[in-house]
């Protein structure tokens, strides 16, 4: 049976992100609803253009770089082609460092406030990184 | 006519193979055998899971020295 699954994106490191995009772009593979809030240091990673690879928090992160494993935003980017997953950008973090839409990836859906997605999420999964 | 193809996703990691595999499946027509192989173990697992949840058919999975040959048949 599908589910309904919210992810919430704040952190820039790069385990939290790719753990984050994993979830995601399986879930939406598989089925499930999902929608994915990117606010904080998460959102400027999907700025076009943006090019600087997200920090490591630890041993683990430098060994995601070393090895194949696939990076998240093509893992994002598959969640939302494959699956349908739904990609936003909270309003309040577009706001503070004065960008648009237009800006961010093209996967990305329209700015989204708190109420939108609190009531989005109502009976759904939420998971936070 | 249904076609067979081969998706060689070895050495990338979850779920480097198993996104691989969906990316053709959607591409793939009915009756179509994909063949996918990795040497990500956690994959083996990971595909049949996929398979039985979203409904095709595990044709046959075997480790073949290092490699793992995942054969799969879309369904619908």
């Amino acid at each position: 049976m599908s589910q309904k699954i919210q992810i919430v994106c704040v952190s820039g490191t790069r385990e939290k992100l790719q753990m984050a995009a994993m979830i995601a772009s399986v879930a939406a593979a598989t089925g499930d609803e999902v929608t994915v809030f990117f606010s904080m240091n998460a959102l400027p990673y999907f700025i076009k253009g943006h090019v600087e690879d997200a920090p490591a928090e630890g041993e683990f992160g430098a060994l995601l770089t070393q090895k194949g494993v696939p990076p998240f935003k093509q893992l994002f980017r598959q969640a939302a082609e494959l699956g349908d997953a739904k990609l936003l950008p909270c309003s309040m973090a577009i706001d503070l460092l004065n960008i648009t839409q237009d800006e961010l990836d093209p996967e990305f859906g329209p700015p989204t406030g708190l109420t939108h997605f609190l009531s989005d999420a109502e009976g759904g999964q939420l998971l936070t990184f | 006519m249904s076609e067979s193809k081969i998706i060689d996703a070895c050495n990338t990691y979850c779920p480097g193979p198993l996104m691989e595999l969906i990316t053709y499946m959607k591409q793939a027509k009915v009756g179509d055998t994909l063949e996918l192989l990795s040497t990500d173990n956690g994959t083996a697992n990971d595909v049949p899971e996929w398979i039985n949840k979203v409904g095709h058919e595990m044709v046959s999975s075997e480790k073949v020295g290092e490699v793992w040959h995942l054969k799969v048949r879309k369904t619908k």
